[in-house]
């Protein structure tokens, strides 16, 4: 049984900004920290003093590999004119920024700092698609890579043991992309922000304006079984079922539990904290689920004294379709081989009783990973305090909203509770 | 069987020799391919070679047209993707493997559970490509 933990002192979160998630060939990723910082200076109802900060936690992936720069939290306090203050730079791959979370949370709860931001960050775009194969295989176990893995591989493969024993297809993932796109038509922030049938719609006025053979896709389905408009990655991985290559950074400002109310009249409290690790694919006793998250999950549930039906909506890892039905299991929303059906019943629409990735999650907000596991949270705290405008769940009695960031295949996964009192 | 230490180099080594070896822990008796030389179960570390007969079966695959520059290098690309996945050796321990002498091209006709067996010939000089293990339908 996982131990019960509680923080020695209570931490909210009080302000929170981003920058547009995309590929930026005129911004680095220094410019794309100082536009999340300055978003989210704005963003504390009652106002905020950046030289009140008493320290900045900074994940991020591989800008070492990328940028071929490191070193990062002193850069990052220097662009933002806090220097003297200390910053730690966190490294858990797609979980980078998620880590910073947790490392600012235990920061504020020992009593030594008041007030601390959180930040994630990464920079992909200007490579080529080959070197940012390679940069993300960083975060593969040694053995999947001699054997030839990429990271929609390992998903793939996971998806062809998930289909084996649960009977479930690739009609069945494209269930989880159709709503990711829908949803992410009311980011502004998103990386894609068409819906599948806009997508379809743009892709037959094109054909039609060059004179090409027009296509005659019926549905949202048929279009994403077209081998030309959604080519195979790594099968029964295709192009629509792996998040993009994406740039972008996300803040978001932490404080002690009791001053909290000076900065805003709307703080979100941290409810549950979980992390835990897993083991690579073939060491895996269940390829149908990662054991990582369901530890993680069970930490924080604990901790919460929730359970999952009380969680009224989350955000969780979806860097491919197949991984959204496997976290809406191990999170213990949907029992193990049913999340295809729940995805496919409409359950977890933004209309549906259990909303999952209301922000288009990673495969159409954008999935700079550094900046993954804070941008998550930011997404969770908009739609507690009601301001994620036209996306915003149904605002009646909204109390738990959670996060789940998984990095690599599993190797690192964080799962967190936050609630509005 | 032999008295080099048991790690990733070793294994690769002997890989090479046609040989798929994995270590046993000596107070549990389970079995790890890739070798461990620490046992996870009990954190103690003596552990024993033991040989695998290198069959078993096929757990989840995926058939990858997009991979890494080492396996671009060897002709493999949209047009001709190869197969990756996770076995099930007839002695317990699960591994990843290439699988070799399937239609990659044609995922659907490549069956879940299917019998395999591991390619286990002298490779000449190693390299992290050739250290790699294959398997091919039994
Ligand atoms: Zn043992």
């Amino acid at each position: 049984m996982t131990k019960k933990r509680k923080l020695g002192r209570g931490v909210a979160m009080v302000g929170a900004g981003m920058s547009p998630f995309g590929m930026f060939a005129d911004r680095d990723s220094k410019d794309l920290v100082i536009e999340a910082f300055r978003e989210m200076v704005n963003s504390v109802d009652k106002g905020f003093e950046p030289n009140d900060l008493d320290a900045l936690y900074l994940g991020n992936f591989t800008n070492d590999f990328f940028v071929q720069q490191s070193h990062w939290g002193a850069i990052l306090v220097d662009a933002l004119g806090l220097v003297p203050k200390p910053a730690t730079r966190t490294e858990g791959a797609c979980a980078s920024s998620a880590l910073a979370f947790r490392e600012a949370v235990f920061a504020i709860a020992s009593g030594f700092y008041d007030i601390v931001l959180v930040g994630g960050f990464e920079q992909m775009s200007k490579q080529s698609t080959e070197q940012v194969a390679e940069g993300l295989a960083l975060a593969a176990s040694p053995h999947e890579r001699q054997a030839g893995f990429t990271f929609p591989g390992v998903f793939g493969a996971i998806a062809t043991a998930y289909f084996d024993r649960y009977g479930a297809s690739r009609e069945h993932l494209m269930n989880v992309t159709i709503k990711s796109h829908d949803n992410a038509r009311f980011n502004p922030k998103a990386q894609h922000q068409r819906s599948i049938r806009e997508i379809m719609a743009s892709r037959v006025e094109k054909a039609t304006s060059k004179g090409a053979a027009i296509p005659s896709w019926k549905d949202e389905k048929e279009f994403l079984a077209d081998p030309k408009a959604n080519p195979v990655v790594a099968w029964p991985m295709h192009l629509f079922d792996c998040s993009p290559i994406s740039d972008g950074a996300a803040c978001l400002l932490l404080v002690g539990e009791e001053i909290a109310t000076s900065f805003t009249d709307t703080p979100i409290y941290v409810r549950g904290l979980g992390q835990a690790s897993g083991r690579s694919l073939h060491a895996a006793e269940d390829l149908t689920s990662l054991e990582a998250t369901r530890s993680a999950a069970d930490e924080a549930y604990q901790m919460a004294d929730l359970s999952p039906g009380d969680i009224q909506f989350a955000e969780v890892h979806d860097c491919f379709s197949i991984a959204e039905i496997l976290s809406i299991e191990d999170l213990g929303f949907f029992a193990p081989g049913t999340g295809f059906k729940a995805v496919e019943e409409g359950l977890t629409r933004l209309d549906g009783p259990k909303p999952i990735n209301t922000s288009g999650g990673l495969k159409c907000k954008g999935h700079p990973v550094g900046a993954t596991g804070a941008a998550q949270l930011i997404e969770v705290w908009q739609q507690l305090r009601v301001t994620a405008d036209r996306r915003q769940i149904p605002a009646g009695d909204l109390r738990f909203g959670a996060a789940q960031s998984m990095g690599g295949t599993g190797g690192t996964c964080t799962f967190t509770i936050l609630e509005r009192r | 069987m032999t008295d080099h230490a048991i790690n990733d180099h070793t294994f690769a080594m002997l890989l090479q020799q046609g040989k798929l070896q994995g270590s046993k822990c000596t107070a549990c008796d389970a079995v790890f391919v890739p070798p461990r030389s620490l046992c996870p179960n009990c954190h103690q570390a003596d552990m024993r070679w033991v040989l695998m007969a290198g069959t078993g079966r096929l757990l989840a695959f995926t058939c990858i047209s997009i991979g890494p520059p080492w396996m671009v290098a060897q002709g493999y690309d949209r047009d001709h993707p190869y197969c990756s996945a996770a076995v099930e050796l007839d002695e317990g321990p699960r591994v990843v493997a290439r699988i070799e002498g399937v239609d990659a091209e044609h995922p659907e006709s490549i069956q879940l559970g299917m019998r395999l067996v591991a390619q286990l010939g002298e490779r000449g000089e190693s390299d992290d490509a050739s250290a790699s293990l294959v398997f091919t339908p039994a």
